[in-house]
């Protein structure tokens, strides 16, 4: 389904777009937007709308937003940031980013890890959120034609940012739940070989840990298998971190950045990159803040260079920078942030446990990750998965996002997020899908 | 006079004309050899020939300067290059041996080494500072503006931090509408009419926000031509284009020369040939690419200008884009006029879907740092996706906000444009005025940051290599950073790009000064 060219009054022939412009890889009629459209259309509303559709299809995070809100009320220098230094602040646009505020990320990237693993501000590129930051390492790591390894299930954007613009393929890396979905090393020769009978030269894989929409995080076991196939392969690595803050326990996050600091850096650390953003532990998304931290030192300077089309404002840098370099703010509100996404975590496996529902043991992000393959009239079929999922969404008036649209091979898995919503709002959700669930059972 | 050049890059286009300088090797040979081993002879020696000629030409531009290129940096900004740390010192030599690979278009951005961006890298590495730093060098490479950032500072101050109730996040932390928040738009459009004249209503459905001008070109290449496919621009344009439109978009710039004795206004008849040499050549043109007021040179397009690209544009069913950044920097007695002036009051007759607009705040309100730039199209096709294209390049919304606030204070807007005019035709009219009395004259021009000086009589040889060497010139002797022509490719050696808008008034005796010496050096060598 391409976009359709409007009927034009005039004689001439209408002016064309690119395939770019007419195709559809920017994947924005998969039901993942889909369910989208329909929240839109008729979204929830505590009092103007109760029986609005509740959404739960958006990894958002408004948990800890009073934490910040309350930071910059304390503190007033925030509002003076813009005033010093004005004249290098409106005119800076050097896509090396203020040096002040690097160095802030930095330091809040290490104080996630519980300082296990240091970061480099000159290492850090600084980019328009995590979706430019992974585009932009796929246009520096592969030729279009290439491919990258991804794990499914995986983050539906994906087939956006990795795909569209840069022509790169994606291979899925098949994870089931005989194991949890976790990465084995059978799993990624297979998907290398597929690669290969594709014609796809394979440049990297691309991990998401935490996972979405898995809601765990990876084993220190499957970081280091991958970084030794990646090693035996001479490919590349992407570890998308942008839950690290959202793992409920730091001790369970282990990141890649730990992995090769206790290795030495040894084996060619040059083939790492890490990307982070304050959209989700921080719960900024429309702040548009996201970094590619790379051990590359080619990858860094052409990443810089290309950052170019996507700043993030002077600003918002200044704005943050003394926030997120404050080391008593920024421990308090991690921990706070990481009890509070496990206590949510907790309500909304009691009340789907209450209604009958397991889902797969999470210790991290803004999502779970929820088994309803034992509803499924045909426990082998896609198109059984989206006739339940309309269902939930047109009748339960809940938007989740379907395992399919998340390419897992097996259906029935659905990703259902917690921390967009008020309790209040969450309660209410579980108690639609309980009565959904007893409707269910009665009928049978 | 026609200049020498060495191809720019090693992209796939420098082949095509790589091959015809073989053919042009081949047939004389043939005579050579139609003796023995005749056609065996006759393809290999040119080949070899040609072989060598490459190697030859691999060479020189690995000689060329090596600095990394480096965007506009703010003076304040640091030195491009990476201190190892510490713990990378282990690497084994398995990595350093075999390295693992970084993609094609990685490898040309690193390559890049036009003196556009090597000049503007030295010279933040030794910035001029009138108490702490008096020989360093001044940067008058980067098209900002300076001289009414003080009325923004005082307008910041009061309003920057949402008055009485303080800085608040209510609101913006959340996912905003990617292609930008309906106030800003409608912000955006206000101002949009009142910079180019009051004539035109700017319609926010129209309207893509983008994290400034540069992705907002991007983005509309992606959408309207292919990898492979180009547009016709007219030369000198502003070096940022190579970097916009052919880097990720893979879409080729074919140059449509101008010439001073046109005072650098475009030829219908030069962008005639280049259409048809390039059809001839198999090269799919999609659009027209032009600035306006333009850069480097700072004159406008008039009223007939603008229809005969219109009608180019319909003739040959391509796009035309116009940019239009430094539309509220005029400075001359000539009116602005923009292309949906044109549209607007032609409706009935132009088929407006192959017409769009850049726009942005980092030239006209000097808000370079904040990332504010503007699609603007009547293609609802395009707009749908850019729409989608534009989550790689949003505006960040604490941004957004307050640059709501700042465009929608009337007044100020008013007496900041009043001032910065006058300010900007001052500063103008004193730097042509002292350039002309020592010797160098400027194209005439009526709008941007910029002067197009005439220095071609102190070039020796008369080619680009004099030029560069003129520009090197400049930066030792001089320690003024100026852009040369070949930067903007100028079909005429000799020409420089001047930024007038980050002197004040009395810092123009110094910076002539400086130019002065040069004048000397060259006079004094000839």
């Amino acid at each position: 389904m391409g976009l359709k060219i409007e009927q034009q009054q005039h004689q001439q022939p209408c002016v064309e777009l690119s395939k770019i412009a007419i195709s559809n890889t920017h994947g924005e009629d998969s039901p993942y937007f889909a369910g989208w459209k329909v929240y839109d259309e008729n979204p929830y509303d505590e009092f103007t709308n109760p029986s609005g559709v509740i959404q739960m299809g958006l990894a958002e995070n408004q948990v800890s937003f009073d934490l910040l809100e309350k930071y910059i009320e304390e503190h007033k220098e925030t509002k003076g940031a813009l005033e010093t230094n004005f004249k290098e602040n409106a005119l800076f646009q050097d896509y090396h980013g203020l040096k002040s505020f690097r160095s802030a990320m930095a330091s809040f990237m290490g104080e996630i890890r519980g300082n296990r693993a240091k970061f480099d501000p000159d290492r850090i590129v600084l980019t328009a959120g995590a979706t430019a930051a992974n585009e932009l390492l796929t246009f520096i790591l592969a030729n279009p034609g290439d491919a990258l390894l991804v794990p499914t299930p995986y983050y539906p954007g994906f087939d956006r940012d990795l795909r569209w613009r840069t022509g790169v393929n994606i291979v899925p890396i098949h994870c089931d739940s005989s194991n949890n979905f976790q990465i084995t090393e059978q799993a990624l020769e297979s998907a290398y070989k597929d690669a290969e009978s594709m014609s796809y030269r394979v440049r990297g894989i691309l991990i998401t840990n935490p996972s979405n929409p898995l809601g765990i995080t990876i084993q220190r076991s499957v970081l280091e298998l991958l970084l030794n196939f990646v090693t035996k392969k001479n490919i590349h690595l992407v570890s998308d971190e942008i839950y690290s803050g959202s793992a409920f326990s730091s001790s369970e996050f282990v990141s890649v950045a730990e992995v090769l600091e206790s290795r030495n850096y040894k084996n060619s650390a040059e083939r790492v990159h890490i990307v982070y953003s304050l959209s989700k532990d921080l719960g900024l998304p429309g702040f548009r803040v996201g970094t590619i931290y790379s051990y590359n030192d080619r990858v860094v300077t052409t990443a810089r260079r290309m950052s170019s089309f996507t700043l993030i404002s002077s600003q918002t840098q200044n704005l943050l920078a003394s926030m997120l370099s404050n080391k008593s703010f920024t421990k308090s509100y991690i921990k706070i942030n990481r009890e509070r996404l496990n206590k949510r975590y907790e309500m909304i496996i009691e009340g789907l446990k209450s209604a009958g529902i397991e889902c797969l043991k999470g210790n991290a992000g803004l999502f779970c990750w929820m088994n309803l393959s034992p509803l499924l009239k045909d426990k082998t079929s896609r198109e059984s998965e989206l006739v339940l999922w309309n269902a939930i969404l047109h009748e339960v008036k809940l938007n989740i996002s379907p395992g399919s649209s998340c390419h897992c091979l097996e259906p029935g898995w659905f990703r259902v997020c917690f921390a967009n919503m008020s309790e209040n709002t969450l309660k209410i959700a579980l108690e639609r899908i309980c009565k959904f669930m007893e409707r269910i059972k009665s009928q049978q | 006079m026609t200049r020498t050049r060495e191809p720019e890059s090693k992209s796939k286009t420098s082949s095509p004309s790589s091959s015809s300088t073989g053919m042009k090797l081949i047939v004389p040979l043939q005579g050579v050899v139609q003796g023995r081993g005749g056609i065996l002879l006759g393809s290999l020696i040119p080949c070899a020939l040609f072989y060598f000629f490459q190697l030859y030409l691999k060479k020189r531009r690995r000689s060329n300067d090596k600095h990394p290129s480096s965007n506009p940096p703010s003076p304040s900004s640091s030195f491009p290059e990476l201190p190892r740390t510490p713990s990378r010192s282990n690497l084994s030599s398995r990595g350093s041996l075999t390295g693992v690979r970084l993609s094609r278009l990685a490898t040309t951005i690193s390559d890049d080494d036009s003196a556009y961006y090597v000049g503007l890298n030295r010279a933040s590495r030794d910035p001029y500072h009138k108490l702490t730093n008096p020989d360093g060098i001044i940067q008058l490479g980067l098209s900002d503006n300076t001289l009414s950032l003080d009325l923004i500072g005082d307008w910041m101050r009061k309003w920057g931090s949402g008055g009485d109730d303080g800085l608040s996040i209510n609101g913006i932390a959340t996912y905003q509408a990617f292609d930008g928040v309906d106030e800003l738009k409608l912000a955006l459009s206000d101002f949009m009419h009142q910079v180019m004249g009051g004539s035109v209503h700017f319609d926010t459905s129209n309207m893509v926000l983008t994290a400034g001008a540069t992705p907002a070109i991007e983005i509309l290449s992606f959408c309207l031509a292919d990898h492979g496919n180009a547009f016709l621009v007219p030369t000198p344009y502003y070096p940022g284009f190579d970097r916009d439109v052919k880097w990720r978009p893979g879409v080729d710039l074919i140059p449509v020369h101008c010439r001073s004795a046109d005072n650098f206004n475009l030829s219908m008849t030069a962008l005639e040939q280049a259409y048809s040499q390039a059809r001839k050549r198999g090269v799919k043109v999609r659009g027209i690419l032009v600035s306006n007021p333009s850069n480097p040179v700072g004159n406008m397009l008039t009223q007939d200008m603008l229809y005969n690209l219109i009608d180019f544009a319909e003739d040959k069913n391509i796009h035309l884009i116009v940019d239009e950044v430094f539309a509220g920097s005029t400075y001359g007695s000539e009116k602005f006029v923009s292309v949906a002036e044109i549209l607007e009051s032609d409706s009935e007759y132009i088929d407006n879907r192959r017409i769009h607009i850049i726009y942005g705040l980092s030239k006209d309100l000097a808000l370079a740092g904040f990332r504010v730039g503007v699609i603007y199209s009547f293609n609802k096709n395009v707009l749908a996706t850019a729409r989608k294209l534009c989550r790689f390049s949003s505006i960040s919304a604490p941004t957004q906000r307050l640059v709501t606030s700042m465009l929608s204070d009337k007044k100020f807007i008013q007496d900041y444009f009043e001032t910065n005019r006058n300010r900007m035709r001052q500063v103008h009219h004193e730097f042509v005025d002292a350039l002309s009395k020592i010797g160098i004259k400027c194209a005439k021009s009526s709008g941007g940051m910029f002067c197009w000086a005439d220095m071609s009589g102190l070039i020796k040889p008369y080619s680009e290599k004099g030029e560069l060497e003129l520009w090197e010139k400049f930066m030792s002797i001089a320690k003024i950073n100026i852009t040369p022509g070949s930067a903007c490719h100028c079909i005429e050696p000799g020409w420089f790009r001047i930024c007038f808008t980050t002197m004040s008034l009395d810092e123009i005796p110094l910076v002539i000064e400086r130019i002065r010496r040069v004048v000397e050096v060259c006079k004094f060598s000839s």
